[in-house]
């Protein structure tokens, strides 16, 4: 494994100094959400173990946390995660239907990822986009006022960024 | 120092006591059960809410009743205050409901646990819950695991008391198991396999309140209403030495440390003498354990029966409190 | 027209930008704060304003502030709760958005006032875009000299840290959010004590919703009388309502509380009316946690009297006939859709969401959203509504934090006041299941 980049480290040390002396633990959050997107878009045990050693924690400290906040990939996923909203706000303008038609058009159930590797679909619990609803987000990304047609358009853009980056 | 008065018995106790020790200093029906507070472990309780209580007035400065039914594992009495436990039928009914709660999950496996008969969990729904559920979906499973070759995990059986985190963090050096995930999900795990093993894990087993960290030493050996428990010491370097040898003729099936009259552990006792001193001779007997005699192991036991009066045994209840607050509003 | 205090300036320019915040009198308030009031004064300000928790308690926020230890010898710390995750309500992420300062000069003048040299925002990690809008904010407010080493020349220094969390609602609770703050899992703490007293770092610590802090600035310039004479009693000042479902016009409004709910809904200044031509069914004034309410006790209260976006007279009637201001999280149902479904996809929120701490919650969340689901798929029994009801009574007010009585409101409310359609479903399985399929014989509550 490849160890966090320089940038990454240096914005962890910045992160650090955010928080009094010995309350290095508050870091932990934030150092996962770089750990996590440095590491594709989840947080294995030999990274979390280097979470722990770096912020000097148990390593099931580290574990307690990440298995908690719904934010935190425990398994692989996809290149794209798309996180849907499934909550009611969302699902009174058609959240649940576009759900559908993302889970036909990527033949995938929720939770699961495409064959190819490129797109996992996360259910998640209201966004805080409600009057912009349905909605969706990849990683800071918001996605919103869905239509079917958004999603195709969506769909491939990103396999089109897939196809310039490799 | 403040007095409270908990289902009309008044009690005064230092400061910073809580409700359920002063109920306990009362003693008898009037104490609330508690399923996860553990006087031994810092900051333990509030979260089973079996114990919760209803506060009728706050104090004597502030006599306003308390708008909620409070933990009394964690809420601390007040000069003046005065609580309603069993005397109140609000109190008795969310408790039925958190035994509801807490049963929805757990496995109807007492046959085969080998915490049943000194269960925490079946006291409480013997004496708090309904005999019958409504709950009608599949329980929530998970498999059996080792956690070391010691001690036993079945997370089924779990309440989520957090009483074993809590014990790691404060009695061992490292803690290595915790709880994943969260809600209805969350578990006592150690997320990846690992053995929890030095040298006080053992207690993890004792303050456990059900079964779901058990001996892995005593598994299925035998049912512990068949074994006598037996008071014993021996001189060790690591702890305090002081037992009780569950033993069935000659034999000791397990080794546990000491508890009080509330279950807790007296003094915790390492693993060494918990799980490698299996010889009678290891140990300096020093006689029968005191066993309540409201429990199912004290049934074939006839030391509980010290006192002959007229030829006629009776029972010994001078260590246990007095009042019988139930029976006399029932 | 209607005061307008978060959003008087917003689109006119980019607020982002330091500058353009500064030519409508921004940061004002800090020179006025530090240089003629002292904290207390800035206290007694707020107090005597009325302001109230506009995260969904709405406690009084000049009394919350008194409260603090200023005794215990530690630091004091004020956090922003800026985790803002109740379903319906968007409004703090409105506001951050397009006027990140408003907060920051409200988090300095509030920070003064309590003391603290220290001040973090907790915000959910799903808005990290704005992270990075609030530290070039935090950057630009610095190099003016607002924060950082003797603000504006005073004996007063403050640094503001934005801190991500990670997906967890529970962490809106004030508790929860200072173990998630200290890097631990989201599980509320058991109080007392009180974040006054054991707060961050076990310091004293206040924390306040983003709206709160944003209301001060405009209270400091502009008095606590001109704040109290907005609003309507004890509900002074303005609000934002962030309104949803199926309205028009979807979105943040500013409103002085006390507008009237039919005007909100139905004039165009605000939602502009149902969407679609659909009649108003239902509505969830406050955030999903909040009781849901009937059209007809929505517009008015049982007493007759038309209902007001005030936290007075939303709760009018109690629980029984009323439900809660709380967030401001206004989702609004027309009648075609389906009460028990939305009362399970609710109830698999909170299910979701639980922290798992405490066996009713933890437990009972569980429980209701299997049986809500039963019911929806019409495999539902009459007994399993009583038993709902049963179950939500037992988790109220049992919890240790307030998201089980959260949980339990919605179904309770659902119950209450369209218990008909909950017994359609189970005595219409097959039509009920259909998708799509709404119980239209209730029209005496559709507006």
């Amino acid at each position: 494994m490849n160890p966090f980049s320089e940038k990454t480290m240096e914005q962890i040390a910045a992160i650090i100094k955010k928080y009094p002396e010995g309350k290095h633990k508050s870091a932990l959050l934030p150092v996962l959400h770089l750990a996590q997107r440095e590491r594709n878009g989840y947080l294995s045990v030999e990274t979390m173990n280097e979470v722990a050693a770096m912020l000097n924690l148990e390593p099931v400290e580290v574990y307690e946390v990440a298995t908690f906040y719904s934010m935190f990939n425990l398994q692989p996923v996809g290149r794209f995660v798309l996180e849907v909203c499934r909550t009611s706000p969302c699902c009174i303008v058609g959240g649940e239907q576009i759900m559908d038609y993302l889970k036909q058009k990527l033949s995938i159930s929720e939770g699961e990822t495409t064959p190819d590797g490129l797109f996992t679909i996360k259910p998640m619990e209201c966004l805080g986009s409600c009057g912009t609803g349905p909605v969706l987000q990849i990683l800071e990304k918001f996605y919103e006022n869905l239509t079917e047609a958004k999603i195709d358009e969506i769909i491939a853009d990103c396999k089109q960024q897939h196809a310039v980056l490799n | 120092m403040p007095k409270v008065i908990i289902d009309g018995f008044e009690i005064e106790v230092p400061a910073g006591t809580t409700i359920l020790n002063a109920a306990r200093q009362i003693g008898g029906d009037l104490v609330p059960p508690a399923m996860c507070y553990y006087s031994k472990l810092k900051d333990s309780g509030g979260k089973c809410r079996t114990c919760l209580v209803k506060v009728t007035k706050g104090s004597n400065t502030d006599p306003r009743p308390m708008p909620k039914l409070v933990a009394s594992c964690r809420t601390v009495v007040a000069d003046g205050m005065e609580v309603a436990n069993i005397t109140s039928p609000e109190v008795l009914d969310a408790r039925k409901g958190v035994v509801e709660f807490l049963l929805i999950n757990h496995p109807l496996d007492c046959p085969v646990c080998d915490q049943a008969g000194e269960c925490d969990l079946q006291d409480l729904a013997f004496e708090h819950g309904s005999p019958k559920t409504r709950y009608e979906f599949e329980r929530r499973t998970f498999e059996p695991i080792d956690i070391g070759d010691k001690i036993k995990l079945h997370m089924n059986r779990c309440i989520m008391c957090f009483r074993c985190v809590f014990l790691a963090d404060q009695l061992t050096p490292e803690r290595l198991h915790g709880i994943m995930n969260r809600g209805d999900h969350a578990e006592i795990s150690t997320y990846i396999e690992k053995a929890v093993d030095n040298d006080f894990s053992g207690n993890m087993i004792d303050v456990c309140p059900v079964g779901a960290l058990t001996d892995r030493t005593f598994r299925f050996t035998s049912r512990v209403w068949f074994t006598n428990p037996v008071l014993a010491h021996r001189q060790c370097n690591t702890c305090c030495g002081k037992t009780i040898l569950w033993m069935k003729g000659d034999e000791v099936l397990r080794v546990s440390a000491r508890t009080t009259f509330y279950g807790e552990v007296e003094e915790f006792i390492c693993n060494t003498c918990r799980f490698e001193k299996k010889n009678a001779a290891d140990w300096i007997m020093e006689g029968p354990a005191d066993i309540s005699r409201h429990s199912v192991i004290a049934q074939n036991h006839s030391h509980t029966m010290q006192v002959l009066k007229n030829g006629v045994p009776q029972y010994d209840d001078s260590q246990k409190p007095t009042p019988k607050v139930k029976s006399e509003i029932e | 027209m209607p005061q307008k205090i978060f959003l008087e300036h917003t689109g006119k320019a980019d607020l982002t930008q330091i500058e353009h915040y500064l030519k409508f009198g921004g940061y004002s308030s800090v020179a006025k704060a530090l240089n003629t009031l002292t904290p207390e004064e800035v206290v007694a300000e707020v107090k005597k304003s009325g302001l109230r928790g506009r995260g969904g308690a709405g406690f009084s926020t000049g009394m919350k502030w008194s409260f603090l230890d200023k005794k215990s010898g530690n630091p004091a710390y004020l956090v922003c709760n800026a985790d803002e995750s109740e379903p319906g309500t968007f409004k703090d992420r409105y506001l951050m958005e397009f006027n990140p300062h408003m907060l920051l000069e409200g988090m300095i003048v509030s920070a003064y006032a309590l003391a603290a040299n220290t001040a973090y925002i907790y915000i959910r990690g799903e808005y990290w875009y704005l992270i990075d809008i609030l530290e070039k904010a935090i950057a630009q407010a610095h190099a003016k000299g607002f924060l950082g080493k003797n603000i504006l020349g005073k004996p007063y220094s403050l640094e503001i840290y934005v801190h991500p969390g990670a997906g967890a609602y529970i962490c809106g609770e004030e508790t929860a959010l200072l173990e998630s703050l200290e890097g631990k899992r989201g599980n509320p703490r058991i109080k007392p004590p009180f974040p006054a007293v054991y707060g961050l770092y076990g310091c004293p610590t206040v924390v306040n919703n983003v709206e709160t802090l944003a209301a001060v600035p405009w209270i400091i310039n502009n008095g606590s009388a001109a704040y109290a004479t907005i609003g309507i009693g004890a509900s002074t000042g303005t609000k934002l309502i962030s309104a949803c479902g199926n309205v028009k016009k979807r979105g943040v409004y500013e409103i002085e509380l006390g507008l009237p709910v039919e005007e909100f809904i139905f004039s165009d200044e605000y939602c502009g009316g149902m969407a679609n031509g659909k009649k108003l069914k239902a509505c969830v004034p406050g955030g999903s946690s909040v009781p849901v309410l009937p059209a007809h006790l929505l517009l008015k209260t049982e007493k007759g009297e038309p209902r007001l976006l005030t936290y007075e007279s939303l709760a009018d009637g109690g629980f029984k006939t009323g439900s809660m201001l709380g967030s401001g999280g206004f989702i609004v149902y027309d009648h075609e859709q389906c009460m028990v479904r939305n009362t399970w996809n609710f109830t698999r929120f909170y299910r979701h969401e639980s922290c798992g701490q405490c066996s009713p919650c933890r437990e009972g969340t569980g429980w209701m959203e299997k049986i809500l689901y039963k019911i929806e798929t019409g495999k539902g029994n009459m007994a399993d509504i009583d038993l709902l009801w049963d179950i939500q009574r037992r988790i109220e007010g049992n919890t240790i934090c307030p998201l089980g009585d959260a949980a339990a409101w919605p179904v309770a409310s659902a119950i209450r006041h369209f218990r008909h359609e909950f017994e359609w479903h189970v005595t219409n399985p097959a039509e009920a299941t259909k998708p799509g399929a709404v119980y239209n014989g209730n029209l005496l509550s559709v507006v």
